[in-house]
């Protein structure tokens, strides 16, 4: 399988109100032709930003840093001109995000607005064909009553409606990467279950790579092929979701993990819990930014950044447990 | 990103962790904010520290050898010299003196309008956004009358028919700011009243007066302020007008305005006379509509993230 | 642990809001439920069900259309100013959003000590401050975070401020209208466990609102599923997951994900068609029928009743209506 997006030692700062944060440090990992890659972490964690990179989405006061690699296809997207980019976005490469009904026009009606995406890529076709083509995606993604949509307002339709309208404009001109920001988090449990079906499907259609980035473990149980976990803008361990879910390294992944209560586990004793608060990003810590919480914090992890260590070929984990020196009966292979 | 890495003894010893519990980044507070605000905007920075002269210098007038009101035909209508620093008007008073103690009723007047209109638009603005229903209904179509009405020329009639005077100034001025004042407040009040952390005091038994005087209140503070300064402006303004026409200050009392009317009669050979009042106007309004503008971006809340 | 004294009573409630063109928002019709002495009850329901509408009304926060709802069996729509008064002793809420529900111009020790001042419950200023302190500590912060402003903390921390207020005026039940909705994953296991120890050691009702089943399932004792403004299913939450009756609890249950890849694949799944439709002017009959797998003639026809086809084990549907 090749690889059709390569980040390689992405950083990006950001001058905010008490300081330069840095959003996120020096982050490498692949995504593979029709591969569902899953960024998970939680909130501060750079994931979101990590993704509006790939799209060229970081303006200021935001700002990549020299020496961060995005290769696409090949290709170094990080060096892109704004013209390159619009070229890229959309077509190579889109992105859907959390509220539909933020990102979409609410003074166009629907019909124009997935035609608008098509013009964008200078696809010379009639209007007639133009309005087959959408008609098309949008059963393609589930909408019933194609044809009557078209001429709705975004207001007009349900959560979930809307949001395959999203999903049906970004998957127009037929991307080989999808990058969905909290896709479902918006939406009820049931709709939520619907459109992930429903994207799924597609993607096997279109043989798409989707980026999927998300807090709900439950969802990358259900539809990730691998998984990269975040934490302070770096990433702590990756791996495929049976080696992240079945056997995690880093101490983390293990208290995300544990901290999710489970619908099919009984009994009322208190959820484990990860104490404390994320970082300061504007002055984050020499060594490794999870020290503070960590059960097993060593004197080396304040001190040192942990040195990124494989599990196996599709495993690998930034953590100074796995060090052989480190006490015995530790993380390593649990 | 190699890290010369020096591993000792007890490098992989545990960690001995302080318990604290974190608390995020300190908020600077509000006067950095505002001084903040003040350094990216270099022509408002100019006027507020003019401002601040002219109101040192305002307050210092008293010091001045020349008396304000003592006529000496004489000294009439000299030039700018060292004893004169803005020579002498058809009175042979000095100018500049006169001009201070000018400042002094603009500004008295336009502060003491301020406040007046601030603490009835206020009351009102707060106490119908509040009660809402049917008081606020009628309440809210009075103050439309009083945003309707054509100020400038209801001023000059009422002051036509009152009894001149400062009192009576600030009084007439103060009736024709309010309405706007009482608008605001009652849209910050209506929306703040919706908001959980009210309807949290409120579950915990609060009075209304409790909720109002501890939690709407110190929370339209902003726009009140922002608005208190434009208030300023426009009184000072108005008042420059109504005394032009001969309708506020009354002589030998100077004020920006009346000055101004005086020096009508000269602006062909002492065009001076109107320059000087004229220009004080000019960088005290600027100023105080400047003010507004920075203590509202100042005072906006900020999202620590 | 949940005796049988009754201290909620919500008795065929319905609430309606007008809507656009002369027609009304039925945001809760028609619901019945009791909630006793030391237990949790949640209630469950995707957007439209009316289980925030529901809970507010409960409280007193809007007032009924139809229907009564008991406190200690007392009406709290007709409580006179005095009665109400003592009633926001006994009854306090905690909030979904940690950056609204703090006044932000307010320091920590005058939000805590709010609720002491207006009751009158110290005796004199070291009281107070010996009360608030105890508080701050109680829900797992500092004493000296009482001279802070509320700006200073992270959601977490907020919610666990705003949960020492609701507690300062030592309320015997507790409203918590989707308290983490809002917070990161790890930050609501830490409130989650903070609420049940606080049940545990003063002996809280609880009323608990929230969408995640997961979490729901974990600290309620029951479980109450909303759909469209009824309640359709209200049962033990251990026998919610074993065997739900009605077709939306099954529909509900197979559409939350599992943290786990097996269980995930194995899992089955109810795939509901369409959307949830409009509380303003619903269908005739029962509100899930157009959806429904098992629909049958007489759901578009009849509402179904709730009943109790086990001790314990209340469904509205017409399967059970044999």
């Amino acid at each position: 399988m090749n690889n059709l997006l390569e980040m390689k030692h992405v950083a990006v700062n950001f001058a905010a109100y008490g300081g330069t944060v840095q959003a996120v440090r020096d982050i490498s990992f692949s995504i593979e032709e029709g591969q569902t890659v899953a960024l998970v972490g939680e909130s501060g964690c750079g994931k979101s930003i990590t993704a509006k990179t790939i799209m060229g989405l970081v303006k200021k006061p935001g700002k990549v840093m020299e020496g961060s690699q995005i290769i696409f296809e090949g290709t170094d997207i990080a060096r892109y001109s704004s013209k390159e980019w619009r070229k890229f976005r959309g077509k190579e490469c889109s992105m859907i995000f959390q509220d539909a009904l933020v990102s979409l026009n609410p003074t166009m009606k629907i019909g124009k607005q997935i035609m608008e995406s098509l013009d964008n890529h200078a696809v010379t076709t009639s209007k007639e064909e133009k309005k087959k083509k959408v008609i098309d995606m949008l059963k393609l993604t589930g909408i019933a009553d194609a044809e009557k949509c078209l001429e709705k307002y975004p207001h007009e339709l349900s959560g979930g409606m809307r949001q395959r309208i999203m999903i049906a404009i970004a998957l127009i001109s037929h991307p080989k990467l999808l990058i969905a920001d909290e896709p479902t988090t918006s939406l009820d449990v049931t709709i939520q279950a619907q459109i992930l079906a429903e994207m799924k499907a597609l993607q096997k259609k279109l043989n798409m790579a989707i980026l999927l980035i998300t807090h709900d473990l439950g969802i990358v149980a259900d539809v990730a092929d691998k998984i990269v976990v975040m934490y302070a803008g770096k990433i702590v361990e990756e791996g495929t979701v049976r080696e992240i879910f079945y056997h995690p390294v880093h101490p983390y992944t293990k208290a995300l993990l544990n901290s999710v209560p489970r619908l099919d586990r009984d009994g009322k004793e208190m959820l484990c819990t990860i104490e404390g608060n994320i970082p300061d990003m504007t002055n984050p810590p020499k060594g490794c930014a999870f020290c503070e919480r960590c059960p097993h914090a060593m004197n080396i992890c304040a001190q040192y950044m942990p040195e990124e260590k494989t599990v196996s070929s599709s495993h690998r984990a930034s953590c100074w447990m796995m060090d052989e020196r480190a006490a015995k009966g530790g993380v390593a292979h649990a | 990103m190699e890290n010369n890495i020096v591993i000792t003894n007890d490098s992989f010893a545990k960690l001995e962790k302080k318990k604290t519990v974190e608390v995020s980044v300190e908020r600077q507070s509000v006067w950095k904010d505002i001084w903040k605000e003040l350094r990216k905007n270099k022509v408002a920075m100019v006027s507020v520290v003019l401002l601040a002269i002219l109101i040192i210098a305002v307050l210092l007038a008293p010091l001045s050898p020349y008396d304000p009101y003592k006529l000496d035909a004489s000294q009439k209508l000299q030039g700018i010299s060292s004893s004169h620093w803005f020579g002498t008007d058809e009175y042979g008073r000095d100018y500049f003196t006169r001009t201070l103690y000018g400042g002094r009723v603009s500004l008295l007047v336009g502060f003491m309008s301020m406040i007046m209109t601030v603490i009835i638009g206020t009351s009102l603005g707060v106490f119908s956004g509040y009660v809402g229903g049917k008081v606020d209904m009628f309440l809210m179509s009075f103050t439309d009358i009083f945003l309707a009405l054509p100020s400038m020329l209801l001023m000059v009639i009422l002051n036509t028919f009152l009894k001149p005077g400062l009192p009576t100034l600030i009084v007439v001025l103060s009736l024709f700011s309010w309405a706007s004042v009482a608008r605001i407040t009652r849209a910050e009040t209506m929306s703040l009243k919706e908001r959980d952390f009210v309807v949290a005091t409120q579950n915990l038994g609060a009075s209304n007066f409790r909720v109002i005087v501890k939690h709407i209140i110190p929370n339209i503070l902003g726009p009140v302020i922002v608005a208190a300064s434009l208030s300023v402006a426009n009184a000072i303004l108005m008042e420059s007008s109504l005394s032009f026409l001969g309708l506020g200050v009354q002589i030998p009392r100077a004020s920006w305005g009346s000055m101004l009317q005086g020096a009508q009669a000269h602006i062909l050979d002492y065009p001076l006379l109107a320059v000087y009042p004229g220009v004080m106007i000019l960088i005290t309004v600027l100023s105080f509509n400047l003010l507004g503008d920075i203590l509202r971006n100042a005072l906006e809340p900020k999202i620590v993230e | 642990m949940p005796s049988q004294k009754k201290i909620l009573e919500v008795k065929n409630l319905k609430k309606y809001f007008p809507a656009a063109q002369k027609q009304q928002l039925k945001a809760v019709d028609n619901v019945s439920f009791d909630i006793y002495e030391g237990e949790t009850l949640g209630i469950v329901g995707e957007s439209g069900c009316g289980k925030t509408t529901c809970g507010k009304t409960c409280l007193g926060m809007y007032p009924v259309t139809d229907g009564e709802v008991l406190f200690h069996g007392k009406n709290i729509h007709t409580m006179s100013k005095k009665e109400l008064f003592a009633f926001t002793k006994r009854v306090q809420m905690i909030f979904q959003d940690p950056y609204a529900s703090l006044d932000p111009h307010q320091k920590v020790y005058d939000i805590i000590a709010e609720g002491i001042q207006i009751h009158g419950m110290a005796k004199n200023k070291t009281e107070e401050k010996k009360m608030v302190a105890e508080l701050l500590e109680m829900v797992g912060l500092n004493a000296e975070h009482a001279a802070r402003n509320v700006h200073e903390f992270s959601g977490g921390q907020r919610q666990r401020i705003g949960i020492a207020r609701a507690l300062s005026v030592n309320p015997e039940f507790l409203f918590c209208d989707e308290p983490i909705s809002a917070l990161d994953v790890s930050i609501q296991a830490q409130i989650i466990n903070l609420l049940m120890k606080l049940q545990k050691e003063k002996n809280l009702t609880m009323l608990f609102i929230a969408h995640d089943l997961s979490i729901v399932k974990h600290i309620s004792d029951r479980i109450g599923v909303m759909y469209l403004g009824k309640m359709v299913e209200l049962t033990e939450s251990s026998k919610l997951y074993v065997d739900p009756k009605h077709p939306y609890t099954r529909a509900l249950l197979s559409a939350v994900p599992i943290a786990d890849p097996e269980a995930s694949a194995q899992k089955e799944r109810i795939m509901l068609k369409g959307d949830v439709p409009s509380p303003v002017n619903p269908p005739v009959g029962c509100r899930f029928a157009g959806r429904c797998e098992n629909c049958m003639e007489i759901c578009r026809k009849e509402e179904p009743q709730m009943i109790e086809i086990v001790p314990g084990h209340y469904v509205a549907c017409h399967l059970y209506n044999d």
